[in-house]
């Protein structure tokens, strides 16, 4: 008996069909990759703890009213764009001795380089932002003043950790993300962190 | 002589046995980026704000979305949650019920993104954390795109 060879399966058409299932999927596929200013809320304080008392000098008060215009320390107008440098000049100013950090006697700031004004911020670790913001305030104004504030924050974080370490903050944290298991970036982050860090507080907005 | 002519006659076919395998290459690529977007938005497409200091949300499967917004021919911000229309009130059942889907220990790890028309009132944000607060689910991100601050000022 002659050998008869078994007829090859026509594959020809595997191609139209997965280029159907390539095409749904194509089509159904959102590439879109989530971005946002992240925060973390305050947790719910005790109504009986009386909160503690700042140096009004130490609290930079961000106003913004229904009209979405802003108004800082309670008596300068001030558009988005030059928020953030006034931002930087109230942190940054050291003009006194900040909170004891690790049991260690106050200290003064000796990397900011700001004016050193007495009327100003005392320590970084002392400046605290605080934002009050009216119910009827647009939401993009708010991101926008959100925004600035964080941004002076990263760039005094910049600033320090490129005479530092020589790099900027913002890619020391990349760098850390992507060698999770290398602990010196940590180091590097949480010291940048210690030095600035970010105190934005949230007042309950004005009905 | 005759051997070699016949050789030249005609191109010979490119196969395209291997194409198949190409498309499957891209199909499975596809397969496996594409998300699946499980919630129909009832309302308007939230047009949302722009920021600089944006960073990119990791590991979506901890985060829950909120939408704000509102609604063609009413008035007021509506707040979406799966695929309802909801009160603030309803913010906490979303997220218990968002946390029984998760372990234990990924329960910290839980963030909130808020996505949030440019033209939404403060108000309904801070009514929607406030919420959060109550709860304690403390990690939220307020989603944004990436571009200049100045155009969230436009009218």
């Amino acid at each position: 008996m002659a050998k008869r060879d078994i007829p090859e399966i026509n594959a020809g058409s595997m191609a139209d069909i997965a280029f159907l299932l390539l095409i749904f999927f194509l089509v159904t596929t959102t590439m879109d990759v989530d971005t946002g200013i992240s925060q973390k809320l305050p947790e719910k304080q005790d109504p009986n703890i009386t909160p503690p008392k700042l140096k009004e000098k130490n609290v930079f008060v961000v106003t913004v009213n229904r009209n979405n215009e802003i108004l800082v320390e309670g008596d300068k107008y001030l558009t988005v764009d030059k928020l953030r440098a006034e931002t930087v000049k109230f942190i940054d100013n050291g003009g006194g001795l900040g909170n004891p950090i690790d049991g260690a006697e106050p200290a003064e700031c000796d990397w900011c380089e700001g004016a050193k004004d007495p009327e100003s911020s005392d320590h970084p670790n002392k400046a605290i932002i605080s934002v009050e913001s009216d119910r009827g305030t647009s939401y993009g104004t708010y991101i926008a003043v959100q925004n600035e504030l964080v941004g002076a924050y990263t760039e005094l974080r910049n600033r320090l950790s490129q005479k530092l370490y020589g790099v900027s903050y913002t890619q020391l944290l990349k760098d850390s993300n992507n060698n999770p298991s290398n602990e010196s970036y940590k180091i590097k982050i949480d010291n940048i962190k210690g030095k600035y860090p970010q105190i934005i507080s949230e007042a309950e907005p004005s009905k | 002589m005759s051997k070699f002519r016949k050789k030249k006659k005609g191109m010979p076919a490119i196969s395209t046995a291997s194409l198949p395998d190409i498309v499957f290459m891209l199909l499975f690529f596809f397969m496996v980026t594409t998300v699946m977007r499980e919630t129909e938005l009832k309302i308007k497409k939230p047009n949302l704000p722009k920021a600089t200091e944006v960073k990119k949300l990791e590991r979506k499967s901890l985060v829950s979305y909120i939408y704000v917004g509102k609604i063609e021919g009413q008035g007021g911000d509506k707040i979406q949650l799966n695929d309802r229309i909801s009160d603030v009130k309803d913010v906490k059942y979303f997220i218990f019920s968002e946390r029984e889907s998760h372990p234990e220990d990924e329960i910290p790890l839980l963030t909130t993104s808020i996505k949030a028309d440019i033209k939404s009132n403060v108000g309904t944000i801070t009514d929607i954390k406030e919420e959060l607060r109550n709860i304690n689910a403390l990690k939220i991100n307020y989603s944004t795109l990436t571009g200049n601050v100045m155009d969230n000022m436009k009218k």
